[in-house]
């Protein structure tokens, strides 16, 4: 959990291989195939408080009580209503005790299983501080447009790293 | 796949994971003994491949071993089972010695020498087999099936005994119990004309009658004999239900008749003879399955330890009580291994009981679905009847798999109380009371440290020397009470001691010295004694190895309390301390309030709960406008709102509208103030993971009856809570 891996020059660059893309408001995004485990509609959601606003709360999945973040948030996007596309990704992550937990993500829409070529995929533009790019692996070029490329291991591991911080710049959520 | 395993370079590890596919074979055929020994027999050459280089001991077990599968030819017999769960044991710890450079343990006295055995081979295989038709004429299948059930019943009879008689030679009652076993067999036979079966009865009758007379004491070769014919029977049995069910068209099967009948003549012939060297008492227990030693301790120690336990000890005085001889260590171990059993990984198994969490729940939604619920069939309903009962059975036992005796962790007690007496020149005797209470595995692992800690309080601080027992008019030997119940939900451990008590006195006074309390604090007796729970307290006049450094009770505390349990003392000066634990069954499920706070729901574990009521108008008084108290029983507690505190949209915000729930913390009380109490439920408890840093007040989360996840309230956390409160009502 202390050894986030350094993130000042951004993440290496994306493999070559199976991506699954979704939406985010009128951007596309893309996750490997092999980190997904299943998707889900959205269900009810508990909250958990004194937690940041992007992360949701827990969600019973079949048993299990897995987290569940709101991509949208988490990225600075405008909260959205959500709708009957709205779905849950359910993905592995790394774990800071070895091996992978489940981490779920709350998407607008799913929309395809890609694979990208190396050839397809760029090294994250120098955004100049104007976007988060610490979770970009690289931009793919598709035939529906371009997809954001990003690494939900650093994500997941950034939250943790974040809570264990002093709580400076986290706002009490008491009223 | 076994070519991958042979082609495992030659390590202990290799032989290692052999010897759990062994192990795991092993576990097979004791639940299906009819499979055949060939895929046994494949693995322990395998792992005879695995071994190279290693110590000729090992080497000798292993070329064993490949001769008892008799190169994988039909069943293993019930005896060669038995062998191979001690050989198993013991080649781990021999796998570990040989990794460590040690020397290998001893050889079980239980197992053949691994030098040819100058006994003659086992009867089974030798000589011709006989046909013994599985349909005699003129009985119907009803009464063969009605023959293979009591048969069963026989055949476990009969081989428990044996494993007691392995160790109690002599003992009439086993005795009693396998002759007459044999002996309605015999009837059972004859009735059916089963003449060649009745036979064998007959014979082997007529060897457990000459043992119930004395005339023949029960040894290696005869235990045999009485194995080769059980297992003559059960091919027999298996045979027939195999035919009736259909799975099997041969009239007759082939049994070796001959060669046991003849076996137990040449028994009975040297019955004046003199019995060979007895190799039954001392001779070597095989390993509770589901433990394995420490790797330090070869099996032959460990086990003559927790034996000598039982055997008073003349340098110290110390004895553990007695158990009594027909449930000794020993004969609890032999029938671990005669019942089978089967290592499991605990994931698979918290993997089971979370599905079977979300079956039941899955089954009250369907049950509860106004669709089915409206529904006027009455077929309908007795089927939704039994699914609901068979899902709660199953909820339970499922919950049952993980639980197992505190009876391992008391017995390490008793060689503590006798060290710590050698020590100290006391005399101590430890009495154990409720081994066989159950608990979940993972609570006991928990336990064993503080059981550890306060029985050195108590042998250390509580029981007196000697002399000054002798003094007081006390007997010179203090006793250790080590007891074990169930209350309520709960396990309850008690340490108690018949020493000198706790003298709240000094320990107020030390309080004092301690910084602890202020001099002129109002403490109640129950609060004094409770100062030697916190840290750095120790009331010991002098440091010694054994408890005093100041750590330990507050280390005992704060154990207890992580597994969610608490600690309570009593004491009375001169007569002795009670150290009382309360354990949840289990760290998977805990007892809680499910209560409501705006639209969200709570669990409040009820151990930390003393009581709740709707407080009157005014009953809560506010602190400088901020703090807020109520009174309980006539003391301020302070009031923690937990819509507030959770920023949660609660429907009113006057207090007695709302339910007080007073909870506490080792000494510390705080009224949690909630909208309402929806009930008491079990729950299973579940991590809210890595992305929910603990200390937060949720202690985890539950899956709620209607397939929703609750969060569990840390009361600790919440009732610890100092500056917050301020902070939450400014």
């Amino acid at each position: 959990m202390t050894t986030l891996p350094t993130t000042s020059t951004g993440p290496a660059i994306a493999a070559p291989g199976k991506y699954l893309t979704f939406t985010l408001g009128q951007e596309s995004y893309g996750v490997p195939v092999m980190a997904v485990r299943e998707i889900i509609r959205l269900c009810p959601i508990t909250p958990v408080a004194t937690m940041p606003p992007h992360v949701r709360g827990v969600i019973n999945l079949r048993g299990k009580v897995i987290p569940l973040i709101d991509l949208r948030l988490r990225f600075g996007l405008p909260a959205a209503e959500e709708h009957d596309r709205t779905c849950i990704v359910v993905t592995q992550v790394a774990s800071a005790a070895g091996g992978t937990r489940p981490y779920g993500v709350i998407v607008d829409g799913v929309e395809e299983v890609a694979h990208f070529t190396a050839a397809d995929i760029e090294p994250p533009p120098d955004f100049g501080g104007a976007v988060d790019a610490r979770f970009i692996t690289g931009m793919a070029k598709a035939a529906s447009g371009v997809k954001v490329l990003v690494d939900l291991d650093l994500i997941s591991a950034a939250e943790t790293a974040a809570l264990e911080m002093p709580s400076a710049d986290k706002p009490p959520t008491v009223s | 796949m076994q070519d991958q395993d042979t082609s495992v370079a030659a390590s202990p590890d290799a032989l290692r994971q052999q010897l759990q596919q062994i192990g795991l074979e092993l576990a097979t055929v004791e639940m299906m003994p009819d499979r055949p020994a060939a895929p046994l027999s494949d693995l322990v050459a395998a792992a005879a491949t695995a071994s190279a280089g290693c110590p000729a001991g090992l080497a000798a077990a292993l070329s064993l071993a490949r001769e008892w599968t008799s190169g994988g030819q039909g069943p293993l017999s019930a005896e060669a089972r038995g062998r191979f769960a001690i050989w198993h044991g013991w080649m781990e710890q021999a796998v570990t010695a040989w990794e460590r450079g040690r020397p290998l343990p001893v050889w079980p006295a239980d197992l053949p020498r691994t030098e040819p055995s100058p006994r003659p081979a086992p009867p089974r295989g030798a000589g011709e087999e006989q046909a013994v038709p599985l349909l005699p004429g003129g009985i119907d299948a009803d009464m063969m099936q009605l023959f293979c059930t009591d048969c069963e019943d026989f055949l476990r009879d009969i081989e428990q005994g044996v494993l007691v008689l392995e160790e109690r030679p002599d003992d009439p009652e086993t005795l009693n119990t396998v002759f007459r076993a044999f002996h309605t067999f015999k009837g059972n036979a004859g009735m059916l004309k089963l003449v060649v079966l009745q036979r064998v009865a007959h014979e082997l009758e007529s060897l457990l009658d000459s043992a119930r007379r004395g005339q023949l004491r029960i040894g290696r070769p005869e235990i045999d004999v009485v194995l080769a014919g059980a297992d003559l029977f059960s091919r027999y049995v298996a045979a027939v239900s195999d035919r009736l069910g259909g799975r099997q068209t041969a009239d007759s099967v082939a049994l070796p008749v001959p060669a046991v009948i003849d076996a137990v003549q040449a028994v009975l012939a040297r019955r004046d003879v003199a019995p060979p060297p007895a190799a039954s008492r001392g001779a070597a227990k095989p390993m509770p399955p589901a433990e394995p030693m420490t790797p330090a301790e070869p099996m032959p120690v460990e086990l003559s330890s927790i034996v000598s336990a039982t055997e008073p000890i003349p340098d110290a005085a110390v004895a553990v009580a007695p158990t009594p001889p027909s449930a000794g260590p020993a004969t609890a171990v032999r029938q671990a291994v005669a019942s089978g059993s089967v290592r499991v990984d605990t994931g698979k198994l918290d993997g089971l009981i979370d599905l079977v969490g979300e079956l039941v729940i899955a089954q009250s939604m369907v049950t509860q679905n106004p669709a089915v619920s409206g529904a006027a069939d009455e077929q309908l309903a007795r089927s939704l009847a039994q699914l609901r009962s068979i899902c709660s059975e199953l909820q339970r036992t499922a919950t049952a798999l993980r639980m197992v005796p505190i009876r391992g962790t008391f017995q390490k007690m008793g060689r503590l109380v006798r060290d710590i007496a050698v020590q100290l020149g006391k005399e101590i005797r430890l009495v154990l009371d409720g081994e066989e209470t159950e608990l979940d595995r993972s609570v006991i692992e928990e336990i064993g440290d503080p059981l550890v800690h306060m029985i050195r309080n108590s042998a250390d601080h509580g029981i007196e020397s000697p002399a000054e027992r002798l003094a007081a008019g006390k007997p010179a030997g203090g006793t250790i009470t080590l007891r074990a119940y169930h209350q309520g939900g709960f396990v309850v451990v008690e340490v108690t001691d018949d020493g000198r008590g706790l003298d709240p006195a000094r320990i107020r006074r030390k309080g004092v010295e301690r910084g602890l309390i202020r001099a002129d604090e109002h403490l109640s007796d129950r609060e004094v004694l409770d100062l030697i729970f916190a840290p750095g307290f120790s009331t010991a006049e002098r440091i010694s190895d054994v408890s005093g450094r100041g750590v330990g009770m507050d280390v005992v505390r704060r154990n207890i309390e992580r597994i969610r349990g608490k600690v309570e003392i009593s004491s009375t000066p001169g007569r002795g301390t009670t150290f009382t634990v309360f354990m949840p069954l289990t760290l998977a499920i805990i007892e809680g309030l499910l209560v409501a706070v705006g639209d969200q729901r709570f669990v409040i574990p009820t151990l930390s709960v003393r009581e709740s009521f709707r407080p009157q108008p005014g009953a809560v008084s506010t602190v400088q406008g901020r703090g807020e108290l109520v009174t309980v029983r006539g003391r301020l507690v302070p009031l923690l709102r937990l819509d507030r505190h959770f920023g949660i949209q609660s429907a009113f915000t006057d207090p007695s509208e709302g339910i007080v729930i007073v909870a506490e913390a080792g000494q510390e009380t705080r009224c949690l103030l909630v909208d309402s109490l929806i009930g008491k439920q079990e729950v299973v408890i579940k991590s809210l993971g890595e992305t929910f840093p603990p200390g937060r007040g949720f202690a985890g989360a539950a899956i709620l009856a209607d397939g929703r996840v609750g969060l569990i309230l840390d009361t600790t956390a919440l009732v610890r809570i100092r500056n917050h409160t301020a902070e939450t009502a400014a």
